[in-house]
């Protein structure tokens, strides 16, 4: 793909559950390596977005998508292999999810489902993706113990580890520091700045601190439609375009 | 503030008390039948057959024959049950097709054997010419507890948390390999439960077999371990209690006691070795 085309490109995108509309036709972009940071109040439909990328929305019953996702310009709601998508697409949760197996486990999980078996491939992905999420000398000595035994700082670290097993072109962060100490957060701050090197990153986040700190552009959403979206440099100053962007920024109301 | 105090007091009783109170029936069902049925019991009484016209001897017949109906109608309605309660709450849309299944399966949970009885007869012995026999009976009891297992499968598969779910669709899991990596591991525990305790409803029910496939006496040799053939009907312990207590002149006494001590021995034993066996699981369970 050339360099031009972004790697994320939304057109019109519409979500509605049964009759309600949560996300009223937005358009965006995000580019090639960049960290786009998400934010907004909750019910804004932050997650809802995360959800129509990597289509796990099918999987919500009443929901109804209209309107252009593409990855690298291809509709991601016209791929054939939706399985296959999902894995070019990283998802870290809110609250911390190991899934009740080994530490080993939850990072090979994804490896093998698409297929490896043997242990000899699987074992320098785990290191890698443990690495990756500085993670690995915590737990090195213990990847056979359960994933749920970890604090929850490292928990999310596993998480992001596991979203990293299968090579994902796209990390999709959701609030993922809600639930862990501000130490941990910094250090998985600095995980992210790494990776962006080697992927793009979209970050939806409450704190519009750590979008500050994180991200190239920021992108912010209230009650399904973007206010504003522009570098950080814009959204950060004492005068974005919108007024409401400061006054959010600034923590004068959301 | 002593008032609060005392109230506590005489609330924590009262409800003491009547936890209490659950375990006297009990307790005094098993000293009684137990009391009374001493005088016949011992592993001679499992394994003998019937003597002088049912009078005498032992229950052979009818301890095989329960464990027949029960192993088979298991057999029948577990695997069947456990899938279907996996497509109900694992694949199926929250639409009209489910919302009608789940309503059928609630209705049949709540009909009562005797109208169970009366379909397998319909069913089983006449329209599939199953005849009596041990297949009609296992069929028509397999169909009573067909909807109990769907339900406690869907309830202990529904306890496994969505977020479980989720994080192996984030990373390209199929349904089916989320169920298998995920899902099932850590409900298996709950679904064998719901399944072991249908052995006691099955064994204990008399409606349905004695409609369908259970008879009052069969002659077959002492503890011969395949005495019946799916075609041919059996006796069963819950008919041999009904017969020996009503239907049988000048009975030894402790006869249909001992007879239910063995009845209900057997089903305290099956549903021991289902908690036991729930602990065990639980303790392989991840978080």
């Amino acid at each position: 793909m050339s360099g031009d085309v972004p790697k994320i490109a939304v057109e019109e995108l519409r979500l509605a559950y049964d009759a309600k509309e949560v996300i009223h036709g937005i358009t965006f972009e995000v580019r090639r390596h960049e960290i786009l940071a998400v934010i907004g109040p909750a019910q804004s439909g932050k997650t809802s977005l995360l959800r129509c990328i990597n289509r796990t929305i099918d999987f919500a019953p009443h929901a109804r998508v209209s309107g252009t996702i593409r990855i690298d310009g291809e509709d991601v709601r016209r791929v054939r292999d939706v399985f296959a998508l999902r894995r070019r697409i990283g998802m870290v949760a809110p609250l911390p999810v190991g899934l009740p197996l080994t530490i080993y486990d939850n990072v090979a999980f994804a490896p093998r489902s698409s297929g490896l078996r043997r242990r000899a491939d699987i074992d320098p992905i785990v290191e890698r993706c443990l690495r990756q999420a500085a993670l690995w000398d915590e737990v090195k000595d213990r990847l056979g113990s359960l994933g749920t035994a970890l604090s929850g700082g490292q928990q999310q670290r596993l998480t992001i580890a596991r979203a990293l097993s299968h090579q994902p072109e796209v990390l999709c962060l959701d609030e993922f520091s809600i639930a862990i100490d501000p130490v941990t957060t910094m250090r998985i701050e600095e995980v992210l700045k790494e990776l962006r090197r080697e992927m793009t990153i979209v970050l939806v986040t409450n704190l519009t601190q750590q979008a500050r700190r994180l991200a190239d552009r920021t992108m912010f959403l209230w009650d399904g439609e973007i206010v504003e979206i522009d570098t950080n440099e814009v959204i950060f100053s004492s005068s974005p375009k919108d007024p409401r962007t400061r006054d959010y920024v600034l923590g004068i109301f959301g | 503030m002593v008032r609060k105090e005392r109230a506590e007091k005489a609330a924590r009783g009262v409800f003491a008390l009547m936890a209490a109170a659950m375990v006297v029936p009990l307790v005094s069902i098993v000293a009684y039948l137990v009391w009374l049925a001493w005088p016949s019991l011992g592993w001679e009484f499992v394994v003998d057959v019937p003597r002088r016209g049912m009078t005498d001897g032992g229950i052979w017949p009818a301890f095989v024959g329960t464990l027949y109906l029960v192993a088979l109608s298991l057999a029948v309605s577990a695997p069947i049950g456990v899938l279907a309660a996996v497509y109900l709450n694992e694949y199926a849309r929250d639409d009209w097709f489910n919302r009608l299944v789940n309503l059928a399966v609630i209705n049949l949970a709540g009909v009562p054997s005797i109208v169970h009885a009366l379909f397998g007869l319909g069913a089983f012995v006449y329209a599939a010419r199953f005849g009596y026999s041990i297949l009609s009976a296992s069929l028509t009891l397999a169909i009573m507890t067909l909807p109990v297992i769907i339900a406690s499968t869907r309830e202990a598969l529904a306890s496994v948390p969505m977020a479980f779910r989720e994080a192996c669709w984030n990373v390209g899991a199929t349904r089916w390999q989320t169920i298998r990596a995920v899902v099932l591991p850590n409900s298996i525990s709950g679904i064998l439960t719901g399944v072991i305790l249908q052995v006691s409803r099955a064994a204990g029910e008399t409606a349905p077999i004695m409609f369908t496939g259970a008879v009052f006496y069969k002659a077959v040799g002492r503890g011969e371990l395949l005495p019946y053939g799916l075609d041919e009907q059996c006796m069963a312990l819950s008919m041999h209690l009904y017969t020996l207590a009503t239907q049988v002149p000048n009975v030894k006494e402790s006869l249909p006691y001992a007879t239910a001590v063995v009845l209900l021995g057997s089903v305290l034993l099956v549903n021991a070795a289902a908690i036991a066996l729930r602990v065990w699981l639980r303790g392989l369970k991840k978080w």
